[in-house]
């Protein structure tokens, strides 16, 4: 070493104490690399087929666009999925809240139970889930039989292939992704601030509207996003319990695609349901951040 | 005024109790309904069902009968497992990446890795199978792992990424002021902090693999036949009762993975 050593010189810091943290921004290279050619690219393509003109995949433009808006129908078809993603989220919050709040309040021996039975139908198949409500929905069903051995009703009700039976089936379906996001948020409140509430003389209604709902807003969001997305998406539930009279985008692009093999406007479908997603689910991140700011700022 | 407050109260329990008895109900009933229907003695879904028998279980497991339930199975367990191993080997090292920093890469790549979890991935699965055919592959158990990898990789991600926070810094200064090298500490210091979280998450993706639809019902073919879309066709067609059977094994093997998982892990804990 023949120059003297400086404060900050390399030599002197000790290599080996900062090896591992300027080695681990590489790491995150396979994983991007991965995206690039198989997640973005493809959706790259697909982008790009949505602007070919015939099925043939010839011209460029945006006739696909204007067809999929110049029909009435596909806008019909948008509004009925985005609407079925809104009534099921509405739902999930109406029967989810509670049981998040009972949660919250069950014995410390009972919370991991009450965690299985939310857990577990998240890890059971979809398509055991779905096959569940055929069974429970149908004709010669739990509810119709029950309802008949009751006296309630003298014919069978029409529940499967309804968007009744699709909303109740998939809130079901999504619950957990619900219920995750609400109870770690909830768990993380301060257990006095509702005895601060009581003391002061509010309500439990009060409480629970004006402190407890207010400060679990993130959660909420978190899961009304969840539930929305993939049950907008929930192609084997809306095929099966929603049926075939109704028509959902889902379906309506795997039909395009494989059975009427017409790329482009199944990609243009795709796209539009992309976009679609994508605005719900900035909007809700927007109000969550809002929510997030009422909270801690 | 306190007499009102007591009907509040009242009326408090009585309306959030009967909402969470209907959400638990919910939750629980179709697990129980799945279960009884795969005991039918019916060749229909009459429930409750006239006779209890195991004949649509021994159907199912009939060799011949159901070879093509028994190889779509196989197909899915060979398709989650590698997908499973490429997604924690790929994910794990991005994790370690993205966590503790909080720049504009980091925070980009975060939210590119995790958005498979909020895209309508059926329009992702449209977009794989245009971008094979364009390349001239033909559809493939190889392909269907790379197109799974995209959608199960959040789930690894978000639990390790979890643990890593949690993880002590100073033991990782320590163990390289002590002259260990990198490799070492992530092996003797980091792994071993981190691999609970590993678990659970490449637990959930392998579940999430095995369920996977969106993906696979475009990437499956004759070939490389799936389990979920073997059963939606199973449903769709003509109502076949073997579906309740496989649902019944489906719903016991995943509890009792559950129970395990969470006695190994802690599951439950770390999902929520």
């Amino acid at each position: 070493m023949d120059r003297a050593l400086q404060q900050g010189d390399p030599a002197i810091a000790t290599p080996r104490a900062r090896a591992p943290r300027e080695r681990e921004g590489w790491l995150a290279l396979p994983l991007a690399l991965y995206f690039c050619l198989f997640f973005l690219a493809p959706l790259a393509l697909l982008a790009g087929i949505s602007l070919r003109t015939t099925p043939q995949l010839e011209g460029f433009g945006l006739v696909q666009y204007a067809k999929f808006a110049g029909d009435p129908f596909n806008w019909s078809v948008l509004w009925q999925t985005l609407l079925i993603g809104v009534k099921t989220v509405a739902l999930t919050a109406c029967i989810g809240i509670p049981l998040g709040l009972l949660f919250m309040d069950a014995p410390r021996r009972l919370q991991p139970i009450l965690l299985f039975i939310i857990v577990l139908p998240l890890l059971t198949s979809v398509v055991v889930r779905t096959f569940a409500w055929m069974v429970i929905l149908g004709r010669d069903g739990l509810v119709n039989n029950a309802l008949t051995a009751l006296g309630v009703i003298t014919a069978p009700l029409r529940l499967l292939h309804t968007e009744l039976g699709l909303v109740v089936s998939l809130s079901q379906i999504e619950m957990p992704l619900m219920l995750l996001p609400l109870i770690s948020v909830m768990s993380r409140l301060d257990p006095h601030l509702k005895d601060a509430s009581a003391a002061l003389g509010a309500g439990r209604w009060r409480t629970l509207f004006r402190v407890t709902l207010p400060l679990s807003l993130p959660g909420l969001l978190a899961g009304c996003l969840l539930v929305f997305a993939s049950s907008v998406t929930a192609f084997v539930s809306q095929t099966i319990i929603g049926g075939g009279r109704m028509i959902l985008m889902p379906f309506y692009l795997w039909q395009q695609a494989t059975t009427l093999f017409n790329w482009p406007f199944a990609a243009t479908i795709g796209m539009v349901l992309l976009v679609a997603v994508l605005a719900v689910v900035t909007t809700l991140n927007a109000l969550g951040r809002r929510s997030r700011a009422l909270v801690h700022g | 005024m306190a007499r009102q407050t007591t009907a509040g109260d009242l009326s408090y329990r009585v309306v959030l109790g009967l909402l969470s008895m209907v959400a638990l109900l919910i939750l629980i009933v179709p697990v129980v309904v799945v279960i009884i229907t795969s005991f039918t003695d019916s060749r229909s879904l009459r429930f409750p069902p006239p006779a209890l028998s195991l004949r649509w279980y021994s159907a199912l497991f009939d060799p011949v009968q159901s070879a093509q339930i028994h190889t779509a199975a196989w197909n899915s367990l060979v398709i989650a497992v590698s997908a499973t191993a490429i997604s924690v080997a790929l994910g794990t090292a991005a994790a370690l990446a993205i966590s503790g920093r909080r720049t504009w890469w980091t925070q980009a790549l975060d939210a590119l890795f995790m958005s498979p979890l909020i895209l309508p991935t059926l329009a992702f699965g449209l977009a794989a199978l245009m971008f094979f055919s364009t390349l001239r592959l033909p559809l493939s158990i190889p392909l269907m792992i790379l197109g799974h990898v995209a959608v199960i990789v959040p789930f690894i991600l978000r639990t390790t990424i979890a643990s890593l926070s949690q993880l002590d810094r100073g033991l990782l200064d320590t163990s390289s002021s002590l002259g260990a090298s990198a490799i070492y500490t992530f092996r003797r210091v980091t792994l071993p902090a981190i691999r609970p979280g590993i678990l659970a998450g490449a637990f959930i993706a392998f579940m999430a693999s095995v369920d996977n639809v969106s993906v696979s019902l475009f990437l499956a073919g004759p070939e490389n036949d799936v389990l979920p879309i073997r059963m939606w066709n199973m449903l769709e067609s003509q109502l076949d009762v073997r579906t309740a059977a496989v649902s019944g094994v489906l719903i016991f093997t995943t509890a009792i993975l559950v129970v395990v998982m969470d006695r190994i892990v802690g599951l439950t804990r770390r999902i929520s």
